[in-house]
């Protein structure tokens, strides 16, 4: 369905990301691990690296890569975190 | 989409009563109707021919589609589009376009037509501009996405549910007035933001309004975008003020708004979405959006929607717009920064006095009761309130006078810590008689079901030149 647009035009239609964070120290940090093998080497070191900033750290894990992390994870994730890093590895 | 697409395959002739061979083959199109398919679209009077089914094209939509230069023009339509035509009246080439023999038999073989009416002057050049696109973004909602939640969270909506802006409704919408779509209506703040009549169409559509609806939301925003009202000062105010939009005149009627029984609640499409519309503009073009420029601290449902109109037929004032130096016999529309209503309920006074009294009493709480000249109020005074003032031959200037004296008090009572209150008037603005509404600070409109002794006070926000005043304009200049 085509649409035309209500308001100035000022902002682009495309989805923005959040804000970035001016600091992490004192922030809390989510470390998401996929469930992909060794993620949890390279966040076990980011966690260690993150603490010594001072840094609150929780870790999450999703059950499977194979599917988005749930509606309520990311939701916990949101509520609980300022930011969150997710882990890749392989 | 083209008017043309919505058409049977078949013969169409476009005709119109002011056209001397239209009416000379008026017998001809009557015998073409009984034998086959035949549409026939008149560009000026949907009643010529007499006693035919004619689709209306006196908005000329169908006419431009079709690029018609002469009136009558018979076409043959196959699969919505045009395969021949023939052009005035020529005896020969329509039987043959038509196949029907004998046709017209008493009129002379041919006959040349008249000038169609899309060249007029000012009217080609109105239907060359819309047809010439509108020019808003377009956003494309992917087909598995619901457009309503897609609309949502572009951040369209005040909340609720709005109509998707498709170009066909936009453009149904703009049938509405005869202005162009690009014409600027207003510079609306907080961003001045040039808001055009499309612009202003498109938030109309998804408000839910109907086309004839929109040169009154024109109308408003027109009027919100004053520096009289100041719609600036108004949206980012941490009071609780909106736009309230007051109808009168004739379009009041012909739109069916509501001025009786709950005038200023929900139930009529008119009331609910026009005064919608206008928040939205101001929303979505000006930017006032809650919790950017909008710091309302509570806001009100009047930023949604707060609008009525007058019921000026059992009023036994003049109306509003009227007072506010509209001529009569115009449809006009005022704007008024408030909230509301705060309701003055007295089933006891028989006399106008008494009734004033109560009013007086209860106007006193606007903003705060030891606050003077500094919130204005707008009294929707309902009819057996209005009765009550008529019976002892009140007319609104004395009720006017009369609640001035009422509501007018003694500096030591409404300074700051009198009464044991922190708040009141600043020690050194108190005088030493001090008047509740400034003198074009209270206003009266006649609204309401006719049971019940109430009136309701629609409080205001800041007053006057500092603030935001009433603004009343024309709708008819947006038809």
């Amino acid at each position: 369905m085509e649409l035309l647009d209500p308001t100035a035009e000022s902002a682009p239609i495309a989805r923005q990301g959040a804000p970035r964070l001016a600091a992490i120290e004192g922030g809390t940090i989510g470390l998401l691990d996929i469930s992909k093998p060794r993620g949890d080497v390279f966040l076990d070191r980011l966690a260690e690296l993150l603490a010594a900033r001072n840094v609150t750290v929780r870790r999450y894990l999703k059950p499977t890569h194979a599917r988005p992390a749930s509606a309520d994870l990311r939701s916990q994730i949101a509520g609980e975190c300022d930011a969150v890093v997710e882990a890749l590895a392989d | 989409m083209s008017r043309l697409a919505e058409l049977d395959d078949g013969f169409l002739v476009v005709v119109k009563s002011d056209c001397e061979t239209c009416q000379m083959v008026e017998p001809v199109l009557g015998a073409m109707s009984a034998r086959t398919g035949v549409a026939i679209a008149s560009q000026d009077d949907p009643s010529f021919p007499t006693g035919l089914k004619v689709i209306d094209d006196t908005a000329l939509g169908l006419s431009w589609d079709l690029q018609t230069e002469t009136t009558p023009t018979l076409y043959r339509i196959e699969k919505g589009k045009v395969v021949e035509s023939a052009t005035g009246w020529n005896r020969e080439e329509w039987q043959r376009l038509t196949g029907i023999e004998g046709l017209g038999t008493g009129l002379p073989a041919s006959r040349p037509g008249c000038g169609s009416k899309i060249f007029e002057p000012g009217t080609f050049e109105r239907l060359n501009a819309r047809s010439g696109g509108l020019r808003a973004r377009r956003v494309i909602v992917a087909p598995a996405v619901d457009p309503f939640e897609a609309m949502m969270s572009l951040g369209w909506s005040d909340g609720l549910p709005v109509v998707p802006p498709t170009e066909d409704r936009v453009q149904r919408m703009l049938e509405g007035t005869s202005h162009d779509p690009a014409e600027i209506v207003c510079v609306m703040a907080p961003d001045l933001v040039e808001c055009t009549v499309e612009k202003v169409a498109i938030n109309a559509v998804i408000a839910g309004c109907k086309p004839e609806y929109l040169p009154v939301v024109l109308a408003g925003c027109e009027a919100v975008a004053t520096d009289l009202f100041n719609i600036h000062g108004v949206a980012a105010t941490t009071q609780f003020a909106g736009p309230v939009l007051i109808v009168n005149g004739p379009i009041r009627l012909e739109l069916q708004m509501n001025s009786g029984i709950n005038a200023l609640g929900p139930g009529n499409r008119a009331n609910a979405t026009i005064g919608r519309a206008v928040n939205l503009v101001v929303r979505n073009l000006g930017g006032a959006r809650p919790g950017g420029v909008d710091r309302s601290t509570l806001g009100s449902p009047a930023k949604w929607s707060l609008c009525f109109a007058e019921d000026e037929e059992g009023s036994p004032w003049e109306p509003l717009s009227i007072e506010r130096g509209m001529a009569e016999g115009v449809s006009a529309v005022s704007a008024f920064a408030g909230h509301g209503p705060h309701e003055i309920v007295d089933q006891a006074s028989r006399d106008a006095a008494s009734l004033a009294s109560s009013f007086a009493a209860q106007l006193r709480s606007v903003g705060h009761p030891k606050l003077m000249g500094f919130l204005d109020a707008l009294v929707v005074v309902a009819p057996e309130h209005a009765r009550v003032f008529t019976d002892s031959g009140w007319d609104k200037p004395r009720l006017r006078n009369e609640l001035t004296e009422r509501l007018t008090f003694d500096g030591d009572d409404v300074v700051r810590g009198a009464g044991g209150i922190a708040e009141g008037m600043p020690q050194h603005r108190v005088q030493p008689r001090m008047t509740k509404f400034r003198p074009d600070g209270l206003w009266f409109a006649h609204a309401g079901g006719t049971a019940g002794m109430f009136s309701g006070i629609i409080s205001g926000w800041t007053g006057g030149p500092r603030g935001s005043q009433m603004a009343t304009v024309s709708i008819d200049n947006w038809k």
